[in-house]
């Protein structure tokens, strides 16, 4: 950013319009699922924001359900709530792969620097949760017998 | 004079003409943060580097005189200010660093048993430092809670915390979350009659009300420049001149020292001991400029002034259904930081609404998360007053909250 003009901080004014609001007041997926892989949490204490995401993986690496709880600021809950419409179905890898911009498209605004801890919660919560299943999952994976290069 | 004719006031902030551009209002009520600069004190700052740029002490030439002249002669006006002597003002970075210092120093001779007592209401800066300094040195440090109001200090569970076993009694005067002014002279007597160190956290008083350590009996306290309408990266510690030549320094180097050997070193003499490598010159000689400003105008209109605007923002916020003013109300004194909350509206989209609407508050925790975490909210939205705002900035905060409950619909 440095030298980079600041002239919204915050982002784009229709940052609330009234799908986010929608959003954050009616959030989509905000409840713990019946069937759940993996959970994660994080928590962005200087808002007092935290965020669980539940999710279910199929057989093929998808997510076949998902499902957030949690207390934040509009745009941290819209965000979030956005992205369990968008994940759901989707490769965890490609999950893994997501990024600002991304969210940024969710929105459907760009997000200035101060709130862009905000709207970036969700994911890295997410992405938390699915490296941290990675980890798991290598080390319950067998180890095969590799006499390949013997 | 341009102040005296109220409605000129912001004349004397440049940083206002600046926002023009912008082609949006610019109402800043955010001075508890940090206050704006007039151009009296960006004027000193700059004649410094412009006509007399040199270090200070032992420059045997013009302009290293005039510095060191300049910059000791901020001192007197902030000991003046204060109501202090000259030895007893050592220049910091802020009220955070002169808090640092002492916690640093003073409790290097605690231990196991002893007992450090502060209150929930502290800025961070008056509560790390102790409770760093704890973990380091094995001492106890006791939170003075909030009584049933939620917006003071439980006094009679502050005398029940304090006994022989506190070595310090450490708090803030006026809360930069609440507005709380806190019962510093009843806290006094207690250290007294302990014999334990009483220490204030000045960084909301000094230069909104009268402050003056005689009135105030305690042993150090702490306040920073860029709240007092003086430029950022400098402050002042107060020590009382008995404590501060018993108490050992806290950053050693240059300029702090009367003689060293390849073995050892003898220490300067007050306040010098304390000012380890070149000051901030030019930022001690702004604050002196700004204490001048505000001395111009008097410090009882300033009160007054903060008084009048804090008063009607209260009166405005509390008529606003789904508005609660978090902190004491109209009836107390109190500083000009005004804690609120939009019901159902987290206070950083009430900041960041207000700021597109050209209001410019504080959504958060303000540097204070265990107050919050005792009030039980994520943050709340902080209005602040200086000596420029005007009702009409308020005029324009009430308006930006009744767009945003119109938006969240609340």
């Amino acid at each position: 950013m440095a030298g980079k003009k600041i002239t919204e901080p915050c982002g784009e004014s229709d940052v609330y319009r009234e799908e986010i609001l929608d959003h954050s007041r009616n959030p989509r997926n905000k409840r713990k699922p019946d069937q759940v892989t993996f959970s994660s949490r994080k928590a962005n204490m200087s808002c007092g924001d935290s965020i669980n995401f539940y999710v279910y993986v199929g057989d093929d690496s998808r997510i076949e359900e998902v499902g957030f709880e949690g207390v934040g600021c509009a745009i941290s809950m819209a965000a979030t709530s956005m992205l369990t419409e968008d994940v759901l179905g989707k490769d965890i890898e490609a999950v893994l792969a997501m990024g600002e911009e991304d969210i940024s498209k969710l929105l459907g605004a760009k997000i200035g620097p101060t709130r862009v801890r905000c709207a970036m919660l969700g994911l890295e919560t997410l992405k938390r949760g699915i490296e941290e299943y990675r980890g798991v999952r290598e080390l319950r994976r067998p180890k095969t017998q590799d006499t390949s290069y013997r | 004079m341009s102040w005296l004719k109220g409605k000129d006031r912001k004349k004397d902030f440049p940083t206002f003409r600046s926002e023009w551009h912008t082609a949006r209002p610019y109402h800043y009520l955010d001075s508890a943060a940090s206050s704006l600069t007039p151009k009296q004190v960006l004027d000193a700052m700059c004649k410094y580097y412009r006509k007399y740029r040199a270090n200070v002490h032992r420059g045997m030439y013009r302009a290293s005189a005039i510095a060191t002249q300049e910059m000791e002669s901020a001192r007197e006006k902030v000991a003046d200010m204060i109501g202090a002597s000259v030895e007893e003002i050592v220049f910091t970075r802020g009220a955070t660093e002169a808090l640092n210092l002492v916690a640093y120093s003073l409790s290097r001779e605690f231990g196991e048993g002893d007992e450090v007592v502060i209150s929930i209401m502290e800025h961070h800066a008056n509560l790390v430092p102790w409770q760093q300094m704890a973990k380091q040195r094995g001492f106890r440090l006791k939170f003075i809670p909030l009584a049933a109001d939620r917006a003071s200090l439980d006094m009679e569970a502050a005398r029940t915390l304090i006994g022989p076993q506190t070595k310090v009694i450490s708090v803030v005067h006026v809360s930069n979350a609440l507005g709380t002014v806190n019962p510093v002279a009843e806290l006094r007597d207690l250290a007294r009659q302990y014999g334990a160190t009483f220490i204030i956290d000045a960084a909301q008083s000094v230069g909104h009300r009268p402050v003056s350590v005689k009135e105030l009996d305690c042993d150090f306290l702490a306040f920073s420049g860029h709240k007092t309408y003086g430029p950022t990266g400098i402050g002042a510690l107060y020590g009382k001149k008995e404590r501060l030549e018993k108490l050992e320094p806290f950053l050693f180097g240059g300029d702090m020292i009367e003689e060293v050997t390849k073995e050892d070193s003898i220490w300067s003499e007050l306040p010098w001991k304390f000012e380890a490598g070149t000051p901030n010159i030019a930022g001690a000689i702004g604050l002196g400029a700004a204490v001048e400003y505000m001395e111009s105008i008097g410090i009882e209109e300033i009160l007054k002034h903060e008084r009048e605007m804090t008063s009607y923002a209260i009166r405005k916020l509390v008529a606003m259904p789904g508005v609660r003013v978090i902190g004491p109300g109209n009836i107390e004194d109190r500083g000009g930081a005004v804690s609120f909350e939009v019901e159902g509206v987290h206070p950083h989209d009430v900041a960041h609404i207000l700021g597109q609407k050209g209001v410019s508050v504080r959504g958060g925790h303000h540097c204070a998360m265990p107050l919050m975490q005792e009030l039980g909210v994520p943050g709340t939205a902080r209005a602040s007053f200086g000596i420029y705002t005007e009702k009409k900035d308020i005029d324009a905060l009430i308006d930006g909250i009744e767009h945003i409950k119109e938006t969240f619909k609340v």
